[in-house]
Formats: C-alpha cells, structure tokens, sequence
C-alpha cells in the first residue's frame, strides 16, 4: 500500500455546547480541517459516531453531515465502533487513500451527549446488553471491577490511580480545546463523590459534546500543496469478547496487546522509539492499563509509573495524554479518536504550545471501544 | 423490553442452561452457534453450577435510569465451579462486606421493572453462600 499523510485537522472546543447542535460541531470541525490542509475538495468523508440515535435520535449521519458540509454527492458513510468510533474513522479513510481509491479524504467524529439522553444507559450499549447491562452494571462499573483485579493482584494503589488524574488535567489544563482547563489534586480525586468503587467521580472522564476531523491524504498530494506532512506509518485493529467476563485475564486489555503488535510491527518501531502517546483513559485505570498493555511499562508496574511521574511531559520517558486525554481534555465519544490524532498532528508539527514535547517525531494513539473488546492504533511520524 | 426479547433468554436466564462444546469440551453461556476455543459447530446442552467465587465486584452507586432507584447495589464477575464466568448482581448483602474471594450462590430473582406498564424480568442473582 502507498504512503498515507495527515496534512490538515481541525476540532471544537469540548465541552458542554448547548448551544450549537451535532450538525453544527461537526461542520465546524470539518471546515476548520479543510482550510487548515487548503484542499478544495475531498473525495469521500467518514463520521465517527457512537450513538447518535440514542444521544439525538438521528441516524444516518454520513449523508447528514455531507449534506450540511455541502459535500454532496460524495461518498460520506458513518463508523461506528463504540467508543472507538472515531479511531475506526480515521482507520477507514487510511485504508481508502493507502489502497488508491481515494486521493483527499476526511475522517471526522463527533457526539452530542448532553442534549438529555439517559448517557449512563446509551453508553452502556457498547457491553453485553442481555449478560452485562441486564444485571445493572455500568460503564464506570466495568472499569471499576478491572481496576479492583488490578488492585488485588498486582498492589496497584487508590493514590496511583489519582496520579493520573492529576497528570491528565495538569496537561489539560495547557490545552485551549479542553472541557476541563483546571488542575485537580490527588485529595480532590480521592474525596470526589464515590460513582462505581473504588472508582470516583475524578476517575471518570466527563460527558461531552465535542467533534474533530482531519484530512488524509495521498503523499503526491500533500506534495503539491506543500504543507507538512504526517505520516500515517501504522493503522492496526483488533477485538475481543464483549463480555469483561469472558476474558482471559480482567487486567489485561488483549485487543489492545494485539493491535500494539501489530501496529508495532507495521512501522518497524518498538516502545522505545515512541515520544509520546495519546492512550484511552476513559477511567483512570484505563491509562494505567494502556501504558502496561502497549508495552511501556511492564505488567502490574502502570500504576507506579503513574505515582512517579514517569508519564508527564516533563519527564520525557513516555508522555502520555499530553491533550489531558479523554479524563480532562473530554470524551464525546465518537470524536475522541480523531482527536487523539490530532493532538499528535499538532505535536509532530512542533505547534503544541505549552503542551509541546520537545523534539517528538514519533506517536501513538490508541483509541478503545467498550470495556476493551475493540481497540485501535495508529503510530504517525514527522516527514 | 418486547417479551419475546425477554422470554428467548429464559432458558439462561432461569436455568442456567449452557452449551458445551462436542469437540473440544469448552462450555459456552449464553450458548452459541461457534465454539470461541476450537471453531467447532456442534454442542450438547449442560446446566452450569449454581455455586461460585467472586472474582472482582464493584458497588454502583451512579445507575442508568432503569436502576437507579436501587443504588447502591454490588455487581461481580463470578467464576461458577465449572469455570463459567458471569457477571450478577450480588444481593442481601451490605456492599461495605463485599470481598474478592467469597463464595456465593446464584439464586433466582427479579431483576429489573420494564417500567410502570411492563414485565417483571427475572433471572440470577448472587448471594453469599
């Protein structure tokens, strides 16, 4: 397959936008992407989204969104892979220029999750519904019992997972696009109101509205419009069980270890050579078992690595969420892997800001559907 | 919830009924139609144990609206004595007891309204043994 390039990407604020609606966020993404990449049309688009039909009672957003973008007749289809819908997205519109169907195409994501859908319930339709929700657990639930398996067998600490939270609003709170720009100390995390023990409140990313959209690309187009260039240099996927349950092992994500070994192998790159990563913290424990997962850190030791610093922008060794990931910077669903993109777009360009990891030229974003039973990574470098 | 939806899942739902795998023996609840272990086609009906350990639990006190007039409640992962795993409620306990490592027995109770016009639903729960 040819080479593929990221050369344009643009996002919403995240936040509570009750003022806009889900067509508008995501056109408004979408055009700042197009004019950040000075294309003047894209070939074919495709809009991450969760539960648009549960959140705002519409389905059928490809045609929507291309309708409203004013990108009519192009091909325009909807990804959905719970909350990995986003990075499936973008997963998707790879595959389409890499196989030369396509030359310019855009990948966008978006939710609407505040316009009063019952979230806990909607959410929990990316579980078993008939031999998980059925019992009355919940997505924080889920998490909750991995976190406590991972508690009970490798020592992991209450403080550990408060580690992250604090790392992840520090880093969000540089990040003009957060929904969260305000630190948090660990005693706050540790005295917010009790959700699923032992997870609180502070362990949870937010509800949002929020949507985000790049332009990909062939490297004979990027070339032409002499922008700089990312390149896509590893897209992998892969799945598991539904059911938390059924898994081999609870603390151990294997959709996650297998598309890392995938994705690895594609780009030839090894944890090491990684400068940062964007990694799924849809709950504390989350991140904790992403960096062991990916091959960071080893098994048991995340939440350490967590507690030490060894995941902060200053510490260099592996910076991870340095957009305050999915706990700070926001969690509408379906944008939030297209967003991960784009925090490493922006970071390989060197136009981070205060968020800037000095030299990166490699990173990874993985992005995680349901209590791990999708999971996908792409690893993108500086040309 | 439609009943037919609900009464297909009965069988499981009420008696614990598994599929267990003529090819390899790797038992399957809910039954399935491939087996996840050996990719065989063809099964035999068994019953699962009603006795178990929890695994993990976690005691929800954020619902989704169907549950939330029952919060708190625990919820855990059970490793039944055949080696099935299923997630259950675990009921008349206080959640601040709850530990890893408790043997329970699942025992059939109802288990969510269908709101105000509705069936009552059935199925397991956990209680401690």
């Amino acid at each position: 397959m040819r080479d593929v390039v990221v050369i344009g990407a643009g996002m919403t604020k995240f936040g509570e936008l009750w003022e806009k609606s889900i067509k508008d966020i995501f056109v408004e993404a979408a055009l700042k992407a197009i004019d950040d990449a000075g294309v003047d049309h894209i070939d074919s688009m495709y809009v991450g989204a969760m539960s648009s039909g549960l959140f705002v009672g519409q389905e059928h957003l490809g045609a929507v969104m291309a309708d409203y973008l004013g990108v009519t007749p192009i091909p325009a289809t909807r990804v959905e892979s719970a909350c990995a819908s986003g990075g499936a997205s973008f997963r998707q519109a790879y595959l389409e220029v890499a196989s030369g169907a396509s030359e310019i195409v855009l990948a966008g994501g978006v939710e609407k999750m505040t316009d009063g859908a019952d979230v806990t319930e909607a959410l929990a339709t990316a579980a078993d519904q008939e031999y998980e929700v059925y019992q009355g657990i919940t997505f924080p639930g889920l998490y909750a019992m991995i976190a406590r398996a991972h508690m009970e067998r490798y020592g992991t600490t209450r403080e550990q997972l408060a580690a992250v939270a604090v790392k992840n609003h520090r880093n969000g709170a540089k990040n003009p696009n957060a929904q969260f720009r305000s630190e948090v100390t660990a005693e706050q995390v540790m005295k917010s109101t009790m959700v699923a023990d032992p997870l609180r409140l502070l362990d949870c990313s937010p509800v949002s509205d929020g949507a985000a959209a790049v332009i990909v690309a062939s490297m004979e187009v990027a070339k032409k419009l002499k922008k700089n260039p990312i390149r896509v240099i590893a897209s992998s996927q892969a799945s598991d069980t539904i059911a938390l349950h059924s898994r081999r092992d609870i603390t151990t994500l294997d959709s996650v270890v297998r598309a890392a070994q995938k994705a690895y192998k594609l780009a030839d790159k090894k944890p090491s050579d990684i400068n940062l990563v964007e990694v799924h913290d849809c709950f504390t424990i989350a991140e904790i078992t992403a960096t062991e997962d990916l091959g960071f850190f080893e098994k048991g030791t995340g939440g350490e690595a967590a507690e030490k610093g060894w995941t902060s922008i200053e510490c260099k060794r592996i910076p991870v969420n340095t957009s305050g990931g999915l706990k700070s910077k926001g969690h509408p669903v379906g944008a939030t892997g297209v967003a991960q993109i784009i925090e490493l777009y922006e970071q390989l360009n060197g136009k981070a800001g205060a968020r800037q990891v000095e030299g990166a030229r490699i990173g990874m974003a993985q992005n995680m559907g349901g209590s791990g039973a999708s999971c996908v990574i792409h690893i993108l470098e500086a040309i | 919830m439609i009943t037919a939806r609900y009464h297909r899942e009965i069988p499981q739902r009420y008696r614990l009924e598994a599929a267990k795998c003529s090819s390899c023996g790797h038992v399957s609840f809910p039954p399935r139609l491939v087996c996840p272990q050996c990719k065989a086609r063809k099964f035999e009906a068994v019953n699962l144990s009603d006795e178990g350990t929890i695994v993990t639990f976690t005691v929800v006190r954020v619902a989704s609206d169907k549950f939330s007039k029952e919060t708190p409640f625990g919820v855990g992962i059970v490793e039944l004595n055949d080696g099935v795993r299923v997630t259950a409620q675990i009921a008349d306990v206080h959640p601040d007891e709850l530990k890893v490592g408790q043997k329970v027995k699942l025992v059939f109770r109802r288990v969510q309204e269908d709101g105000k016009a509705g069936i009552l639903c059935y199925g397991y729960k956990a209680v401690l043994a």
